[in-house]
């Protein structure tokens, strides 16, 4: 049974209390639910149209105020290092580190987009950043390298996603919302923002990106929610 | 000549066919692991409309659904629950619909609104005592297949709303057909209220009509 449990992620998914109660049912429960979340990754995957754009939307749809969520997983609010860098690494010809300032210089986006958190919750906010395939096209990401890994200094927050997610035309690397500068609650100095992700997906307080030939799990993945999570 | 057709048509045939009761019996745990899972994920954000723009006609905005009515321990394994046994919904439906369809069995259960409305009516007044005597019923009653006509519908409304919010981007026609994801979301949870009162209502006419439960249990005498 333990050896199943270390075995299975999907475990920790349903152990916290589903009403097939006994062990041994638990562990049949967690085979079959895994076999059954392989079968919609590839769903998610084949639903996933990585030129199809999420629709902008008016000024006037912005969550108000406050009212647009954020949340760390450190005890305090986590802000960046003297002297932050982004390290752009892995598989890539030219790896590199960016300041703040070279992000800003390279071509900036603005989007306003829905945001859809695991939770259920949509807000909406504009973002402003540079898009991560503006950046792989910078530092040469191999062509092999199927999936890319987002770290950060919140605690070792990361996730990991799959390449044509990653290079969407709607996945930046954002240095901004709403017109100012990313504030320490929602990431600062830069976060992931992307319009085909749920939230849990968007890493924030970026350090590191990776390109990568093998997926590297994520601190909410590795806890039981979809790796994928697509939206 | 139609009427003629219709009756020969059920000759040898089970009132309630072996495949009509799989499907019904299945329902059963799938529609309530499916509704405890639904509920528990709903309780990470027992809310409805956006943050900053929660809807101000729903009554229990942030109060989450009791403990005994969720099932899968937490939000993510609520969800493998829900998008698992989701497919198996959906299939369970389509075969009930493709063998419906096949064999002529709508036209015993579905609402015909020409055929049935006076029916409908009629058993409805009876119901509420406005009227002495039942209308004289076939197979099924007006009144019944209107009900069993909507929940289908309603069914339908809960897959497509469902694939609405599951993915809003990518099924971005169904998001748009809901009126938006809060929308959509929000319809997704009337819909199982309303599917919750067809149960209770459902629950209770059969009990005064026990026949109707042995029939889906042995499928009847052969017509």
């Amino acid at each position: 049974m333990a050896s199943e449990m270390t075995r299975r992620r999907l475990l920790v998914a349903v152990a916290a209390g589903s009403a097939l109660a006994a062990c041994e049912r638990m562990a049949v429960g967690s085979g079959f639910l895994e076999s059954l979340g392989r079968w919609n990754a590839r769903v998610d995957r084949f639903l996933f149209g990585p030129a199809r754009l999420a629709g902008e939307l008016p000024p006037t749809a912005t969550t108000p105020g406050n009212a647009f969520p954020s949340y760390f997983i450190s005890d305090d609010m986590p802000f960046p290092p003297a002297g932050w860098t982004l390290k752009v690494g892995g598989l890539v010809a030219r790896p590199t580190t960016f300041s703040l300032d070279q992000l800003q210089q390279m071509t900036r986006i603005d989007m306003r987009v829905r945001h859809h958190c695991v939770e259920g919750w949509s807000a909406v906010a504009s973002w402003h950043g540079v898009r991560l395939r503006e950046i792989a096209e910078a530092v040469g990401a191999d062509p092999h390298a199927g999936y890319v890994e987002f770290r950060s200094f919140d605690s070792g927050y990361w996730s990991s996603w799959d390449r044509e997610s990653a290079l969407h035309k709607q996945t930046l690397l954002a240095y901004g919302m709403d017109g100012e500068n990313l504030m320490p609650d929602h990431g600062a100095p830069v976060r992931v923002y992307s319009a085909v992700k749920l939230g849990y997906k968007m890493v924030k307080y970026l350090t590191e990106v990776n390109f990568l030939a093998e997926p590297s799990g994520g601190y909410w993945e590795d806890q039981g929610y979809e790796w994928f999570g697509g939206v | 000549m139609e009427a003629a057709d219709a009756d020969s048509q059920w000759k040898g045939r089970r009132a309630q066919p072996f495949l009509i009761r799989l499907a019904h019996w299945l329902n059963i745990p799938l529609l309530l692991i499916m509704a405890g899972s639904g509920l528990q994920i709903f309780s990470a954000y027992p809310a409805l409309g956006a943050r900053g723009a929660l809807y101000g006609w729903y009554p229990w905005q942030g109060k989450a659904p009791p403990t005994w009515l969720r099932f899968g321990g937490w939000l993510a394994g609520a969800r493998h629950w829900h998008f698992a046994l989701g497919w198996f919904l959906i299939g369970n439906g389509i075969i009930y619909l493709i063998y419906m369809g096949a064999r002529g069995e709508w036209r015993r259960r579905m609402f015909l609104p020409g055929r049935d409305s006076r029916n409908a009516v009629l058993m409805m007044a009876y119901y509420l005592r406005l009227r002495r005597a039942a209308p004289p019923i076939d197979f099924y009653n007006g009144l019944q297949r209107l009900a069993y006509s909507s929940v289908i519908l309603l069914a339908l409304v809960e897959v497509l709303s469902g694939l609405a919010i599951y993915k809003p981007v990518q099924l971005w026609w169904l998001e748009v057909l809901f009126g938006g994801y809060d929308s959509a979301r929000a319809i997704h949870l009337i819909g199982l209220g309303l599917l919750g009162l067809f149960t209770l209502v459902h629950l209770v006419l059969v009990a005064l009509h026990p026949r109707a439960i042995i029939e889906m249990i042995t499928g009847g005498k052969r017509g």
